[in-house]
């Protein structure tokens, strides 16, 4: 699995201050441990809040991380200003909005050159703007170079803001709910272009989206996020089919009752990351608790005191709950 | 083919400047208030141009009215009559036009440069920056500006350069406000995240985003500037803090209340400059407020 990692995320932990004095600070990511191969699409999943967004962001540079270490392409994560602009050519973000992400008074050549006036790139600045358009599926790119943002579609828009990123060749791109605000019809387009780019330019994509469905059918590798913690990741095939983890297990049978699951409507909402539970951050709302599952395993005081760790399992994936760790597997 | 690149880019860039400058220019044209400060800025624009057809510059030193009567009423020699020592009043309307306009706009690009720097700096820098920024915002604020104004314009002197400075210098710190409110609506935008992504450093995110986001207001708001400016510069010279050389509107309302001409009722010397500040500082005010409407998302369809 770990073949020649470009992006290794060690226990990383962002937390904002407390809003009032004497609060708790909020621990939006509470250590992750994440590792990204070259040319592998890895989906982030997770519920709105539990801090997927929080994450990108930080792998990005864009939000400090209070803790734990991030190093990409054998370098730890960029300390001076020079350091940051070369390490800024070769990981791009795309954000969910592509309308929000453009300036409404740069024509499309202006954005998508944008990266490469910043970085000094100009040779062939029009050549390389024009294939990178092409490349994202904007041909002839002749018609779209002096058009502005709001005389294109929210899909040709995307494709721009692509575009935009795919003009410094990098290595990482992190695509931050890249279809969620785009109609029904150009997801798949635009879900598309982003394994095509992958696999034609052998570059590592980090999906983060709350929709199981894109998931499965974009990334190599899913990754399950709750309350600022991975609580379980593996093989798309290997997850969907035996998810192990009771939240992975839960969200999937809502999504894939034609599966023959039985449908587990989670109670409660996600507790504030500025009071996250002790013991496992999941146990106020696991099925396994309630249904007094974890009583029969012997587990149940182990659930409420003692946070579990991702640990990995002998077919490649990794999960945190102490029912996996007992003899007993938790049938699905 | 770099060569071609780069100068459709400026072409394009051009382009787009004429689209937007046309339509502020059709907005302008049917904003009725905006369109009326217009042409009566230009019509003052025109008198203070045509100020040596008029009346010759000499017409404005006390030697000149030697020969002639004092507080005369209006006559075909003398279209707005004479002052107290016999001097040309429209002589030194049409000369103090010069003078106030002069002063008003100065006083206006060094608040609007102070007021934007600081406006500028105070929404991009975070932390202890924009607080100390903000706290200088607040002193100029509330200090109370005439007095500053008088014992700044006392210490520094009184041509009508170091007048306007002083003006300007009082008067930055509403804009100030203005513009750090837009700055920092702007820096949140996610294209400056997208800028920031693709590696952008402060500069280039001022520059090429927050900048030409402002720079509209920035306009509006000066061109509110500048009658109080304008109206600062009369209250100076009023009150006899102005520079004694120049014949400024400011100036001629001083010399006509002293002279007791409103006692005696000698309208001509102290009506129409009186006139004149009203007439200016309502131009630039209806054009100012215009520009805001146009330019300022937040205040479209009011």
């Amino acid at each position: 699995m770990a073949r020649d990692p470009l992006l290794v995320c060690d226990d990383v932990h962002v937390a904002y201050p407390p809003r009032r004095r004497g609060g708790k600070p909020a621990r939006a990511v509470d250590g992750i441990d994440l590792e990204i191969s070259k040319g592998e699409i890895v989906a982030l999943v997770g519920e709105s809040g539990c801090g997927k967004t929080t994450f990108a962001r930080a792998i990005l540079g864009l939000q400090e991380v209070s803790a734990g270490s991030i190093v990409f392409d054998g370098k730890s994560f960029p300390a001076t200003a020079d350091d940051r602009k070369s390490f800024h050519r070769r990981a791009q973000i795309v954000f969910q909005d592509p309308t929000a992400s453009l300036n409404p008074r740069h024509s499309v050549y202006e954005i998508v050159a944008e990266g490469l006036r910043i970085h000094g790139l100009s040779d062939n600045e029009h050549e390389v703007v024009t294939r990178a358009l092409e490349r994202c599926g904007l041909h002839p790119a002749d018609r779209y170079l002096s058009k502005y943002p709001h005389e294109l579609s929210g899909g040709q828009r995307q494709r721009v803001v692509i575009a935009g990123a795919m003009v410094l060749e990098p290595k990482l791109l992190v695509a931050d709910e890249p279809v969620s605000s785009l109609d029904a019809s150009v997801r798949g387009e635009i879900l598309g272009l982003l394994q095509t780019l992958a696999r034609e330019q052998e570059m590592a994509v980090l999906v983060v989206t709350h929709d199981l469905g894109l998931a499965w059918n974009i990334a190599d590798r899913i990754a399950v996020m709750y309350l600022g913690r991975i609580v379980e990741i593996g093989a798309t095939e290997e997850l969907l089919a035996r998810p192990k983890h009771p939240y992975t297990q839960a969200l999937l049978s809502v999504v894939l009752e034609h599966l023959g699951m039985v449908q587990q409507i989670l109670v409660g909402e996600m507790p504030d990351p500025t009071a996250i539970p002790s013991g496992c951050r999941f146990h106020q709302r696991c099925p396994l608790l309630q249904s007094g599952e974890a009583k029969k395993l012997g587990i149940d005081s182990r659930c409420t005191a003692e946070d579990p760790v991702l640990r990995s399992d002998n077919d490649g994936s990794s999960v945190a709950c102490h029912a996996t760790e007992s003899p007993t597997r938790v049938a699905c | 083919m770099r060569e071609s690149g780069s100068t459709t880019v400026r072409a394009m860039t051009w382009a787009r400047r004429r689209r937007a400058f046309s339509r502020v220019w059709r907005e302008l044209r049917h904003d009725r208030p905006g369109f009326i400060g217009l042409l009566l800025l230009s019509g003052f624009g025109l008198f203070a141009l045509s100020a040596p057809l008029i009346a010759d510059r000499s017409s404005l030193l006390a030697a000149s009215g030697r020969n002639n009567p004092d507080l005369a009423a209006p006559s075909s020699k003398f279209l707005l009559g004479t002052d107290e020592i016999g001097r040309d009043v429209l002589a030194q309307l049409v000369w103090g036009s010069r003078v106030s306009l002069f002063i008003g706009l100065l006083a206006t690009v060094v608040a609007v440069v102070i007021g934007s720097l600081v406006g500028l700096a105070a929404g991009y820098a975070k932390g202890k920056i924009s607080a100390v920024l903000l706290a200088i915002d607040d002193f100029f604020l509330v200090v109370p500006f005439l007095p500053l104004a008088i014992v700044l314009a006392v210490i520094l002197g009184r041509s009508p350069t170091t007048l306007a400075i002083v003006i300007g210098f009082t008067s930055w710190a509403g804009s100030a406000r203005l513009i750090r409110a837009q700055v920092l609506t702007l820096s949140e935008r996610a294209y400056v995240e997208r800028a920031r992504a693709l590696g952008a450093g402060s500069w280039h995110v001022i520059v090429r985003h927050v900048l030409p986001g402002v720079a509209p207001l920035i306009i509006a708001n000066a061109t509110l500037i500048v009658p109080t400016a304008i109206l600062t510069e009369s209250t100076l010279s009023f009150l006899g803090f102005g520079d004694r050389l120049s014949p400024s509107w400011g100036k001629l309302l001083d010399g006509a209340q002293s002279s007791g001409s409103i006692t005696i009722n000698a309208w001509w010397y102290f009506l129409p400059p009186g006139l004149c500040i009203i007439g200016i500082v309502l131009a630039f005010t209806l054009l100012g407020r215009a520009l805001e409407r146009i330019f300022d998302p937040r205040l479209k369809g009011r």
